[in-house]
């Protein structure tokens, strides 16, 4: 089934062609483009590599974001470095840019719970694992923040398929309700495991789910870094300002399998890729910095150099952890250990 | 001043609010109307409707939105109507509330009470005397207290207002007014994870928790009558157990019968009966005997006599107990 509909909807917003040209004003300057585009060669390594590592066996089963670039770094690029983020197993690239230790996203691939333990100052969750019932918490966290008196706001990273599950639902309704600052992204990538977009709802967009939550619903085109970006950042000063929540549905597409475990050629065919390929969000952006002068092959080389070296940094570092000890298992269920884990924890340890 | 489990709650709430500024109670009607128990009346005026929130009817989403408020630094109490409302919230507390901790090793945590309104015995329609306890204490990560009289209903609140970590608060709903106790000026907190020893004995060990203590009381006043000195432990907190107090009470009684109205089979008796068959058999002069509500659907008004343990089943499996041993 193509997926192609969608792309041709008037309500969708592109700033930035597939072939690089604006149709509308450019929403940040140069120096913040280039950052940008750097992020996804960063991202788009990482990603390549753990797909690569994962078929070593260095790392559990890895659910990709390749082609979904532009809708992580555009809308992470529009928070501030303490907002909350919440986001899922696609979303490494957000969550780094977020400030999330790459080394500690490789960690929790490896199969070491170390890699949820973020820094003081990350204000990121763990990525959830079940699919949507992470949005609720992003609700709670802008609110905890509100009722404190901070102006933090939270961001949270759901899939088309997210949208079917009830506390999608929950969520936007209690959002829009208290009039929370959460901003709700969700990055229609077409399919949903094997499930495409076209069956997972009626509606013609996710965007429009938002009118019946009383917020406000915008439709993006997901790998158009500056789209997804200007949406963003009106979405979170609404957010930050008391305005309430936003729904943001950025389209996109998957382009690789839905995990390392799923063989994409049982439900979709070649020729999606194919045309999603000419819309790929790091090559318009390239294009767009080269006709300014702000990209040549050096600059690229470069960064394609400084990107494996971060990779391969973060890497030897999840995999240097220590093994973990029976202690850390046992020690992380409360505060304080209670007595019958204490007692377990030393069955466990004299255990043959 | 005499006080319901009812009123110790309230006030347990009321105290919380006052005393932190994190604190946020919140649920269905919680608010204007003082829940359908009316445990929290009157808070939302004194202390503000953005404090007692007034939530749409939405179990998953309050406690997962609870869940994100205690991650970002507030002490949220949820109430979940009814105990069979709280499946639909199983998901939240089950994949987050009780796992953030670990899944972060430590750096976030969701210090958050979750009241759960549980039992039946007031003739309440399908699905609101639910005695679904055996899940919560079944899923790491979680406490799970259950106060059986205002003094520890006010205590075990409180502090599991204060705890670090995620607690689940059962509430007896047929002893919400009727049990009554003298509360001081300033109650104090109850420590969780620790049993109650409410009457000494030395010929058996009655163990129960929340709402059937009020049977288990009357049990031990026949018996006694009987000739049977009963020893009545409330264990308040089913976990994490106090294991001690079961076991030193067993050791020395060598007889106990178990009672709770949970479906038997792996009932949270059950849990308890294996720790004393582990750890103390050789102590037993007779089978440990367990008095539950059946494994069926907790029945409507009419049949409630039927499932729900009584005071005769209980004394009757104590003299039998007694009777049997070796």
């Amino acid at each position: 089934m193509r997926f192609t509909g969608a792309l041709t909807s008037p309500r969708m917003r592109q700033i930035l062609t597939p072939s690089g040209a604006l149709v509308d004003e450019a929403p940040m300057d140069d120096a913040l483009a280039s950052r940008l585009y750097r992020a996804m060669v960063f991202a788009r390594t990482y990603d390549r590599k753990s797909m690569a590592l994962q078929k070593q066996g260095r790392l559990a089963t890895y659910a990709p974001f390749e082609g979904q670039e532009a809708a992580q770094a555009g809308s992470a690029a529009a928070l501030e470095v303490d907002d909350w983020m919440v986001g899922t197993y696609r979303d490494a690239a957000a969550m780094w840019m977020q400030a999330y230790p790459m080394e500690l996203l490789f960690a929790g691939r490896t199969g070491h719970e170390h890699g949820g333990r973020v820094p003081e100052h990350v204000n990121v969750l763990p990525p959830s694992i079940t699919v949507g019932g992470h949005m609720v918490h992003a609700v709670g966290l802008a609110w905890a923040e509100r009722l404190q008196g901070s102006s933090r706001i939270a961001l949270t990273y759901f899939g088309d398929g997210a949208t079917s599950e009830g506390d999608f639902h929950e969520a936007m309704n209690m959002a829009a309700v208290q009039k929370v600052g959460t901003v709700f992204v969700c990055q229609n990538n077409g399919w949903a495991i094997s499930l495409p977009t076209a069956e997972q709802t009626a509606t013609e967009t996710i965007a429009e789910k938002a009118i019946a939550y009383g917020m406000p619903g915008v439709r993006v085109d997901g790998n158009d870094v500056f789209a997804v970006y200007a949406a963003t950042r009106e979405a979170v000063g609404r957010a930050r300002s008391g305005e309430g929540p936003t729904l943001i549905e950025a389209v996109t597409y998957r382009m690789g399998p839905h995990t390392t475990a799923d063989d994409p050629g049982r439900y979709r065919s070649e020729a999606d890729r194919e045309e999603w390929v000419r819309r790929d969000p790091i090559e318009r952006l390239r294009v767009y910095l080269s006709e300014r002068g702000r990209w040549d092959e050096d600059w690229q080389m470069r960064i394609e150099e400084q990107a494996s070296s971060e990779v391969e940094r973060a890497i030897v570092l999840a995999e240097s952890l220590r093994a973990p000890e029976p202690e850390e298992m046992f020690g992380a269920m409360f505060a304080e250990i209670p007595p019958h884990l204490a007692e377990q924890l030393a069955e466990a340890k004299a255990a043959p | 001043m005499t006080t319901t489990i009812a009123q110790a709650l309230n006030r347990a709430l009321d105290d919380a609010l006052a005393a932190d500024d994190r604190v946020i109670v919140m649920g269905e009607d919680v608010g204007r109307t003082g829940g359908v128990f009316r445990i929290t009346d009157g808070l939302r005026d004194r202390h503000g409707g953005d404090r007692v929130v007034d939530t749409p009817v939405a179990e998953s989403g309050i406690a997962g939105v609870g869940f994100g408020m205690a991650v970002a630094g507030m002490r949220p109490v949820i109430e979940m109507q009814f105990m069979g409302f709280s499946y639909p919230a199983f998901d939240q507390i089950i994949n987050h509330v009780a796992r953030i901790r670990n899944r972060s090793r430590h750096r976030f945590s969701a210090p958050m009470v979750i009241r759960i309104p549980y039992g039946g015995g007031i003739g309440a329609a399908e699905h609101h005397s639910e005695s679904a306890e055996a899940i919560y204490v079944h899923t790491p990560g979680l406490k799970v207290v259950a106060p059986s009289r205002p003094s520890d209903a006010y205590g075990l609140m409180r502090s599991a207002i204060d705890d670090p970590d995620p607690v689940v608060v059962l509430e007896p709903i047929r002893l919400y007014r009727a049990v009554k106790e003298e509360l001081a000026d300033e109650p104090e907190f109850v420590n969780i994870g620790i049993a109650s020893v409410e009457n000494e004995g030395r010929d058996l060990s009655l163990i129960s928790y929340g709402a059937m203590m009020k049977e288990c009381r009357e049990a031990v006043k026949r018996l006694t009558d009987d000739g049977i000195s009963t020893e009545l432990i409330d264990l308040r907190t089913l976990t994490p157990l106090d294991t001690e107090a079961v076991l030193s009470s067993v050791r020395k009684t060598s007889r106990a019968v178990l009672v709770s109205e949970a479906p038997r089979t792996a009932g949270f008796m059950s849990e308890v009966s294996a720790l004393i068959s582990e750890r103390a058999i050789f102590s037993l002069s007779a089978p440990v005997r367990r008095v539950t509500g059946w494994d069926t659907v907790f029945p409507l008004k009419r049949s409630e006599h039927l499932y729900l343990p009584s005071t005769d089943r209980i004394v009757a499996a104590a003299r039998s107990t007694v009777e049997e041993s070796v």
